[in-house]
């Protein structure tokens, strides 16, 4: 099987987030950056995928070069090539994004196309069924099992209050939920590996950002609350301004 | 990161990022969950064995060839630092297996022993332990009186018997330092399959401290070996000083795992923990206490850093690795202690790692040469003047 | 003045709260304009398309057919994208459940349009679509502006608050495009979790229960709790879900759901950074734990402290209380 995984840089959930002067970003210095997690159930899918029916795993990622470190991350993983497809800064429209990377997709004959349900940067939970409509394969977000065989694929994907189990035709693009596997570590000698498997530079081929960052603030303050007492005492005036103050009751 | 307060982080290659990075999530899906039972019940997870071969953490710093990883120093010193941050019984089965055991064959062994006993170690299928300590020769092994006799036909028979050996209990093969004549310059090295007819080892009970790590007796009750046990390379105290050289280097950054591990958890519980209506580390004395912390723990990374690049140049010397193991352990122990009584009545529990650590630490301070031993060292480099009798 | 069209999601022949939700946002964006609603569903759909009119919406436009039982993706984005353009409308909106959030993507590059996901506040002026959006879990607001026409906005569950008009909306039944039965992606199971269990990500009310509950048995506490308040879904801090005591579903935090409600309630969690990254934006937050240096009595608006097995029981009754005379 011919399988791509599409890969994003994204700080590290625990990193403090400073908004840099001007508001349209965030301050790089000092923030760890990793693989975005959800892109990892994509790539040991992939893997996984490979070392049962062979093949060959490509990681791509849109992004300036330093893009390339997340890159060998996947390589080091077990992923065989990776592509860059290089920008100068990191474009928010998830439809631009979507172009760049469906034109790169368009000619790899890919069998599957997996990537990460979301970022957990900016949180779209978009580029999955995006990427599907551009390359006009199916599309289905949010898996948490998937199985392959002759061409056709049963995936299952969590809904509200429950399950839904589909079947899909390949090609298809597939977004991996946590859930759908344990991602390996990348083992030692993989990273010397990856060090000496192929990786390729090209110009992404963005398209027309319509929606652009405006300004990055920090989230509302919650004014101070309080402790209202202790034990069961404290019940009646905890109901009290429920119904009366919050009005939720 | 908040303990990387000089950026060592930038002083690194994306390489060596990339492999304490995978240790450190090895370590904290696997091993920290486990680890404070483990350390209670006395019991090293032996269970994680194949894991941390299969990441490639045996003798990292060995060549590909064999099947090792081919990692350069300062890469190697991380995987210490991240597994020592995790538990000293951890790193210690690794520094053995790696240092004391594969490296020994590496440096020493004939090609044959190398391609039959590196990849095997490396995948964690051979085991193994370094017998050099003996119960009545710890910080003097020029001392030791186990012997290897040649016969006749080239063989040896072994008599003997080795104290404090990590591995001991659960190893394949045992290398061996035992004395072929009369003095230490005899001293070879030999390479023993544990299950062969003669050798027996016993597990130490009754410790307080590594109590997460395997470590026992070995008695040679005239254990024979063919010819093709002997490391051909080895000869003289100097062959297990090598290896011990090689532990150290790796001691000096594990230390600096426990350090930090310590640090993190004291400065984490320093901000929620809210005592006479405030967070604790806005007192002065806990600050204080932390600050300390933190300049030791910078200096010892960039001692370390500075040693891996030197080793890695091929221009170190064994006298840098003493001043390394000897301070960074040092300060380790400290921080250790001083984290224990920031975290209060907590500090006690094995909930809480520092005492885990703080007791580890103590049998680091011991063993792989003593702190005093390394000063000895240290005074005998500079003044040229020995201190040692 | 411009038009929206919101897409009304439904399960089988029943609208689900997302639907109004879409047509409250899209009555921000018509700002005065109309705003109507698409609906596709198995036979019998239409019968529920009035109902919509409620939140705002004048005019329904519902496909009926025995292949828009399950969802559809093919179908659906296909009528969306095509009722979109015909109708000329400023925007669609969709709700940010997984149905939408599969849906709302595929019409925006079907369309060439602007995608603005998982919005939770909008603003028009004049011409200019601005959206706010919470990035990096939450730990900062992006403010967006969407530019042309159509736009192609999701809207976080439980953020735009359906009105309640009051006037049944027009229903008009229409065409499906192509063959809905040719969908590429089919649903062959919807598989329930015992009973219609609302998920904690729509809920108007959610109860979380953490380690403080001792064990899985005692989640039953907190399921009372929820009961009582009718309309709640039950939650799970991350130790619990780790533990095996509920399943990952429930997990409210940062390897979990996001949840907006009216009121979180926060039984025996201690509010690690991982956990408020999950529930920072309800409304109002209620902490119960023993102790009172527990963070999340940082961000509680009302905290009691004490034991929860007391406390819990005590509470249910009370609220049970206040329901039957409020």
């Amino acid at each position: 099987m011919k399988i791509a995984v599409c890969l994003k840089r994204v700080p590290d959930t625990e990193t403090r987030i400073t908004i840099a002067p001007g508001g349209q970003s965030i301050v790089d210095a000092g923030v760890k950056f990793i693989l975005n997690p959800y892109d990892e159930f994509a790539v040991e899918a992939a893997l996984q995928l490979k070392q049962a029916q062979g093949g060959e795993v490509v990681a791509i990622s849109l992004g300036p070069d330093v893009v390339q470190e997340t890159l060998r991350t996947a390589l080091a993983m077990g992923a065989d090539r990776a592509i860059q497809l290089k920008t100068d800064g990191n474009p928010y429209d998830t439809i631009a994004v979507a172009s760049a990377l469906a034109a790169e997709l368009k000619s790899g004959g890919y069998d599957l196309i997996l990537l990460g349900k979301m970022a957990i940067d900016d949180y779209n939970h978009a580029m999955a069924p995006a990427l599907g409509e551009l390359l006009d394969v199916p599309s289905v977000s949010a898996v948490s099992k998937l199985t392959i065989a002759d061409g056709r694929a049963t995936a299952e994907r969590e809904v509200e209050g429950g399950v839904e189990v589909v079947t899909f035709p390949l090609p298809a693009v597939v977004s991996a939920d946590k859930g759908l596997n344990k991602p390996r570590l990348p083992t030692l000698p993989g990273i010397m590996a990856a060090k000496k498997k192929p990786m390729e530079s090209k110009p992404a081929a963005l398209g027309a950002a319509k929606v652009v960052v405006r300004t990055l603030t920090p989230p509302p303050e919650r004014p101070a609350g309080r402790i209202l007492g202790e034990g069961a005492g404290a019940v009646p005036e905890l109901v009290r301004l429920l119904q009366t103050e919050a009005k939720v009751l | 990161m908040s303990t990387d307060f000089f950026d060592i982080d930038g002083a690194l290659t994306e390489e060596e990022r990339a492999v304490r990075d995978s240790v450190r999530r090895f370590v904290d899906d696997r091993v920290l969950p486990v680890i404070g039972q483990c350390y209670v019940d006395g019991r090293f997870p032996r269970e994680l064995i194949p894991e941390m071969a299969g990441l490639g953490l045996f003798g990292a710093n060995l060549p590909e060839e064999y099947g090792c990883a081919g990692l350069n120093n300062v890469a190697y010193g991380l995987i210490m630092q991240e597994l020592e941050r995790g538990d000293s019984g951890i790193r210690s089965f690794a520094s053995v297996q790696g240092a004391l055991v594969m490296y020994p064959i590496y440096a020493f062994g004939s090609e044959a022993q190398k391609r039959h006993y590196l990849p095997k170690m490396a995948s964690g299928e051979i085991i193994g332990c370094f017998g050099l300590t003996e119960p009545d020769y710890g910080s003097n092994p020029s001392g030791m009186i186990t012997t290897a006799r040649e016969q006749g036909d080239g063989s040896y028979v072994l008599n003997g018997a080795k104290m404090w050996i990590t591995n001991g209990s659960t190893a394949q093969a045992a290398i061996i330092w035992a004395k072929t004549g009369a003095d230490d310059k005899s001293i070879r090295g030999f390479v023993v399959p544990t299950d062969t007819k003669g050798f027996s080892a016993k597990d130490q009970k009754g410790k307080l401290s590594l109590r997460a790590s395997d470590t026992s007796e070995l008695v040679l009750q005239d254990v024979c070996v063919p010819k093709t046990a002997v490391l051909p390379g080895s000869g003289g105290l100097k062959s297990p000083l090598m290896c011990l050289t090689q532990a150290r280097y790796g001691i000096s950054w594990g230390a600096i795992g426990a350090a930090m591990a310590c640090y993190e958890e004291a400065l984490a519980y320093s901000k929620t923990r809210v005592m006479f209506d405030r967070p604790i580390g806005g007192f002065q004395l806990q600050q204080q206490r932390l600050a300390d912390m933190i300049t030791e723990i910078t200096k010892a990374q960039l001692l370390s850093l500075h040693l891996g690049r030197l080793k890695d140049a091929g221009t170190f010397t064994p006298q840098q690795v003493s001043m390394a193991k000897r301070n960074n352990v040092d300060i380790a122990t400290n921080i250790a202690r001083e984290a224990r009584r920031l975290l209060g009545a907590n500090g006690i529990l094995a909930e809480y790692s520092a005492m885990r650590h703080m007791e580890n630490l103590e049998s680091v301070y011991t063993y792989e040469g003593t702190h005093d031993i390394h000063t000895l060292i240290l005074g005998q480099a500079v003044t040229g003047l020995n201190a040692f009798n | 003045m411009p038009n929206v069209l919101a897409y009304a999601e439904a399960r089988g022949t029943t609208l689900r709260k997302a639907a109004f939700e879409a047509v409250a946002a899209a009555r921000v964006i018509a700002a005065g304009g109309e705003v109507h609603a698409l609906l596709v569903g198995p036979p019998g759909i239409a019968a529920t398309a009035a109902a919509l009119g409620r939140a705002g919406a004048t005019r329904v436009f519902v496909s009926e057919h025995p292949a828009f039982a399950q969802y559809n993706a093919d179908a659906a984005r296909a009528l969306a994208a095509e009722r979109t353009k015909s109708g000329g409308y400023r925007a669609v909106v969709f709700a940010s459940t997984a149905q939408g959030r599969d849906l709302a993507p595929r019409v925006a590059a079907r369309l060439g349009a602007a995608l603005a996901s998982d919005v939770t506040g909008i603003t028009v002026a004049g011409d200019e679509i601005s959206v706010v959006h919470p990035v990096y879990s939450g730990k900062a607001i992006a403010t967006l502006t969407v530019q042309g026409t159509p736009a192609v906005i999701s809207v976080r569950p439980s953020t735009f608050v359906a009105a309640e008009d009051g006037r049944d909306a027009v229903v008009e039944p229409i065409q499906p495009v192509g063959d809905p039965a040719a969908g590429r992606v089919v649903v062959t199971e919807l598989r329930t979790g015992g009973g219609a269990k609302l998920d904690v990500a729509e809920a108007p009310i959610v109860v979380s229960g953490g380690r403080g509950l001792k064990g899985p048995e005692n989640f039953a506490i907190v399921e009372a709790l929820a009961a009582a308040f009718g309309n709640a879904a039950v939650g799970a801090s991350r130790a619990v879900v780790d533990a095996g005591w509920r399943g990952h579903g429930d997990q409210v935090g940062q390897t979990g759901k996001t949840v907006s409600p009216s009121l979180y309630v926060a039984i025996g969690v201690s509010g690690a950074i991982q956990h408020l990254a999950g529930m920072r934006t309800a409304k109002t937050i209620v902490a119960i734990n023993k102790d009172k240096d527990a963070p999340i009595f940082k961000i509680a608006d009302y905290g009691i402290v004490g034991d929860l097995f007391e406390i819990v029981p005590a509470l249910t009754a009370a609220v049970r209380e206040a329901r039957k005379t409020g």
